[in-house]
């Protein structure tokens, strides 16, 4: 499978696409530098390299269907629409973020978008997403559950509880498996014996498929395939996106599992100077477009962290409250 | 390093037999704190310390004779360093020692204490291993607190069998000495006991068992009074003159049931209530029995009654009690004809009786020193 | 009002069926819940009555299917998840406690999880040391979700609606001595309160602090303490999270001596708990050391006399509680 094999789009939609990733990339990059002003704090995961995957995802689902992601999901956030403001508060831990501050960077919530999290126990989220599944196809509501994870989540008893669920009871999810090669610091191959992920969902009957998730027009066309499907009969699909993370796993990490060559490789396949240039090369944007879209993105990361930066915290004495729902005595 | 001295426990105190031993070597002690029950010629006598430290070495085994001042223990400072040879000691600031003769007392009992102004380590305990329990401190009352000063714990265990205890060598000494040195006189006057009698039964009915009052509470009541406003029956005669007692302290006879009699001091009876007197006067008729009186309780009686209680016998001329100058006997009260307002009714009669030291007092002050504990009696509820 | 012999386990089967009945989000989902109709025979017959997707079973995927349970209660239905024993539920402790307690504060409320998680536990059945235990101070240490221990058959028919009804997660233990009980129960029992310990027995000498299947047990100690003149009263924590301090505390106060019975092991137990905030709360209220009366710091063990030897007993209780009153 190679880029050549997934047709490019109309202009429009390509520019919305780099559009997409652009932002995420824009946004990923001042974390990293807020970070290191010590305005962001705890763990941070960037997604950068990987935003073909959740852009091209997301731009399949509709309004009302529900993603549940991991501890590297501002990605996801930003591409299932909640405000970039709030995702940036939420990374400062200010109360104006998508989850009150309480979160982080690891736990963005937002029930307006059905937006599950922001789930940080590997494996964890994917039994939820058959839950919320199960909830939709009880209730007869034609809605799709999206819910994304690293190829480390294979490894754990929940992947597999999960995916056996979900094809018994022929539950909506699409499951999108963003495979970067790398468990934190362990590497596929020496931690799983099949490194063919998608191979596994094959075992529990679900159809699955293997794609270039550097390249954000085939993992569209894949994902738009696979909930068109979904909705059809209600069957659960299962994506593994190869895809690689330019950064390190966290901030605080040296990279000693991986050798500076691999990642340069990698940096050449970037989904974002990729889907540029075949739109320039067919002619299908400028320079020009680019760098406007640039100075617009560039223009709302910077309102998101000035609106990060004048954001309150929460009152301690709020500490307790939401632990269990408030009652009326 | 301090020793620790066979202590002088009376005047006539020459020396003492060590019974046995409360602390070992190693020991914190507490100032208060009983270390060694000591046989002397008034009997089994709870030897309490008056300084903290740590046990070093015990000097005399029990079954040992000694005379008083002699030491029978070696005592360490909290914080000196053992006197032993090796490596430097550790800085004191690193030994803190614990408080292991901080009294066993709950939570509760420990407030109420507080509250009342009890000192706990004047009570037995009768909770799980001997801990001090809010109803122990209730039985009590607040009348502990002054009557147990400088008195050390009691431990609920009982006296250690075989004691010896020559009671009858203590009363033969000081009875001898009360003949032989102490000029006697003696009164005796009836007292209507109807009034105190009828309000006896009226309190008792309307408390419950445990704050109920005997009879010879009221005497004990009464006598302390009287003997607050009459100071010379209230003192001794030491060394040629008479000394005012410090406080009213009214010893009182308690036969023990293995022969014999001692007089434990309720201290400060004056000074307190019926109810805390009852509890006091049942306590340490209690610890007399059990054989855990502490010297100063056996000692330090101002004044003494004697009461013969139910024993069937109208009238008692007690001895006193030396260096005391006077006693108080009640009779067994009886029912008698009367004369009241011109007619003969019958009524509850008791013979009080008073032995007094006719170098410190006379006849004439001895009358009115009856009169006043008689008077008394009859008006009850001044008590 | 009308009474009916029953038994706790129709009791519990009984307020399922009324739920599914009374509100069509509420579905049964477990290892074994249909065709065996419950390892402990609860959910007998329901299948046949509501069908295989309201009486779910499930492959034997404790982490799999209590987390399903929490998404199908983030999307809208009113789950009731049962665990067989709390022994496997260790293997869904993960979802519990990471992802049902937590949801509603991570997500600042914007999110709920109406749960409700059945599961079996304690001793007694000679079911050895993977079968046996109890371990509901797992789950009472963790805040987010609320525990309850019916030991009742009131509390049996009427803690299940009271928890569907609550917004938050539940998780009831049932132990599996209490099953076969049996007694008279209103037959319109119905939603009980899930917030206050209840007194079983009052008295005046010394409070018996206990759960789920050690009630019966306490309940005869204090019958053989009476004997002896010792008044003991018997508080029923029926809620293990949040714990009722006022209850609890208003009859220590009373005692001023509590001996608390748990089948749980003593290190770091829910009496552990008990005796802390007693402690914190009544201390000057003591008039003797607080006492537990736990189970031994051993798996069970398979054989009776053993596993007896392990476990809570009325006499363990008595000599506690003779101790502390001086007896």
């Amino acid at each position: 499978m190679s880029r050549a094999d997934t047709e490019l789009p109309g202009r429009e939609e390509g520019l919305q696409l780099l559009r997409g990733m652009q932002r995420i990339r824009r946004f990923e990059d001042r974390a990293a530098e807020l970070y290191s002003a010590m305005k962001i704090r705890g763990f941070l995961h960037l997604y950068n390299g990987q935003e073909a995957v959740a852009v091209g995802v997301l731009q399949a689902l509709h309004e009302d269907d529900a993603v549940v992601a991991t501890y590297r999901e501002h990605g996801h956030a930003l591409a299932a629409g909640l405000p970039m403001g709030e995702v940036m508060a939420e990374l400062y831990g200010r109360e104006q973020g998508s989850s009150g501050g309480r979160g982080g960077s690891m736990h963005i919530f937002d029930a307006e978008h059905r937006f599950y999290g922001g789930q940080a126990i590997v494996a964890g989220g994917l039994p939820l997403a058959v839950g919320l599944a199960l909830a939709d196809q009880m209730q007869h509501r034609p809605r799709v559950t999206a819910c994304f994870f690293g190829e480390g989540a294979a490894a754990e008893g929940e992947f597999h509880e999960a995916l056996n669920l979900a094809a018994l009871w022929t539950l909506p999810v699409l499951f999108v498996c963003e495979n970067n090669l790398y468990a934190m610091g362990t590497a596929l191959g020496r931690s799983q014996a099949e490194t063919d992920i998608h191979a596994r969902a094959g075992g529990y009957g679900i159809e699955s498929t293997a794609l270039d998730g550097m390249d954000v027009v085939a993992v569209a066309a894949a994902a738009r395939a696979a909930v068109t499907g979904i909705r059809e009969d209600g069957k659960p699909r299962f994506l593994e996106c190869h895809t690689y993370r330019f950064r390190a796993h966290s901030m605080f990490d040296a990279q000693l599992y991986r050798p500076r060559e691999e990642i340069e490789a990698w940096k050449k396949r970037c989904p974002i100077m990729g889907l540029r240039q075949r739109l320039l090369a067919a002619e299908l944007a400028t320079e020009a477009d680019f760098a406007a879209l640039e100075q617009d993105i560039e223009a709302e990361v910077e309102a998101a962290v000035a609106f990060a930066e004048a954001g309150s915290w929460e009152p301690v004495e709020q500490l307790a409250s939401h632990v269990m729902t408030e009652r009326e005595a | 390093m301090a020793d620790f001295l066979m202590p002088s426990l009376g005047a006539d105190m020459d020396e003492g037999t060590l019974v046995q031993w409360e602390v070992a070597p190693g020991d914190t002690v507490r100032r208060g704190q009983v270390v060694a029950v000591v046989e002397t010629a008034k009997g089994a006598i709870d030897v309490e310390i008056f300084r903290d430290g740590v046990v070093e070495e015990l000097l005399v085994e029990p079954g040992t004779t000694v005379p008083v001042g002699q030491p029978i223990a070696r005592l360490r400072e909290c914080g000196e360093a053992e006197p032993t040879p090796g490596p430097a000691p550790a800085p004191a600031t690193a030994t803190a020692e614990p408080d292991t003769a901080r009294v066993r007392a709950s939570p509760a009992a420990r407030r109420q204490a507080e509250a009342l102004g009890i000192d706990l380590e004047a009570l037995a305990g009768s909770g799980p291993d001997g801990a001090i329990t809010l109803e122990d401190v209730g039985r009590a009352g607040s009348a502990r607190e002054s009557m147990a000063e400088a008195v050390a714990p009691a431990p609920a265990k009982p006296a250690a069998p075989g004691r010896p205890v020559d009671i009858r060598g203590a009363i033969a000494a000081a009875m001898s000495r009360a003949k032989r040195e102490i000029p006697h006189y003696y009164l005796g006057h009836w007292v209507d006991l109807s009034p105190a009698n009828e309000w006896l039964a009226d309190w008792n009915a309307s408390h419950p068992v445990a704050e109920r009052l005997l009879p010879a509470v009221l005497m004990l009541r009464a006598v302390a009074l009287a003997a607050a406003r009459f100071p010379d029956f209230n003192g001794f005669w030491r060394d040629g003159k008479f000394v005012a007692g410090d406080g009213v302290h009214v010893g009182t006879a308690i036969s023990l049931r293995r022969g014999g009699l001692v007089a434990p001091a309720l201290k400060n009876a004056d000074r307190h209530s019926l109810p805390e007197l009852m509890d006091a006067f049942r306590d340490l008729v209690g610890r007399a029995r059990a054989g855990r009186l502490t010297g100063s309780e056996l000692l330090g009686g101002t004044i003494t009654v004697s009461s013969l209680g139910e024993q069937g016998v109208e009238e008692v001329y007690p001895v006193i009690y030396p260096p005391q100058v006077a006693i108080v006997g009640f009779g067994t009260p009886v029912e008698r004809p009367w004369v009241v307002g011109g007619r003969i009714e019958p009524r509850w009669l008791v013979r009080a009786t008073l032995a007094a030291d006719h170098r410190v007092s006379d006849g004439r002050r001895g009358a009115l020193f009856l009169e006043a504990v008689t008077g008394l009696l009859q008006e009850p509820e001044t008590l | 009002m009308s009474a009916a012999r029953t038994t706790y386990r129709e009791a519990v089967r009984a307020a399922i069926r009324a739920a599914l009945l009374d509100d069509e989000r509420v579905f049964l989902m477990g290892e074994d819940v249909g065709s065996y109709g419950g390892c402990f025979g609860v959910s007998k017959g329901l299948l046949e009555e509501f069908g295989p997707e309201r009486i779910r079973d499930t492959p034997l995927s404790e982490s799999g299917f209590t987390g399903a349970g929490i998404g199908a209660a983030l999307g809208g239905m009113r789950p009731i998840v049962e665990i067989m024993t709390v022994n496997f539920s260790l293997l869904a402790l993960d979802q519990i406690v990471n992802s049902a307690a937590t949801i509603r504060h991570m997500s600042d409320g914007q999110f709920s999880v109406p749960l409700v998680i059945r599961m079996a536990t304690g001793a007694g059945r000679q079911l050895a040391a993977q079968h046996s235990h109890s371990l509901e101070s797992f789950y009472a240490h963790v805040p987010g979700i609320r525990v309850v221990a019916p030991a009742t058959l009131e509390d049996a028919r009427g803690m299940l609606p009271a928890a569907l009804a609550d917004p938050d997660p539940v998780v009831i233990f049932e132990h599996t001595s209490l099953y076969n009980l049996e007694g008279e129960l209103a037959e319109d029992a119905g939603a009980v309160d899930l917030d206050r310990a209840a007194i079983r027995r009052p008295g005046r000498d010394v409070t018996l602090v206990t759960h789920g299947g050690s009630l019966a047990k306490t309940l005869a100690a204090a019958a053989t303490l009476a004997e002896e003149g010792i008044e003991a009263e018997v508080i029923d924590l029926r809620s293990l999270r949040p714990l009722d301090d006022a209850t609890i505390i208003a009859s220590v106060s009373r005692t001023r001596r509590a001996v608390m019975v748990d089948e749980g092991w003593r290190t770091m137990s829910l009496a552990a708990e008990l005796v802390t905030r007693i402690v914190e709360q009544a201390f000057y209220e003591l008039d003797a050391p607080l006492a537990r009366v736990c189970t031994a710091e051993v798996p069970i063990p398979y054989p009776a006399h053993l596993e007896q030897a392990a476990l809570p007993s009325a006499d363990k209780i008595v000599a506690a509680a003779r101790r502390l009153t001086g007896g």
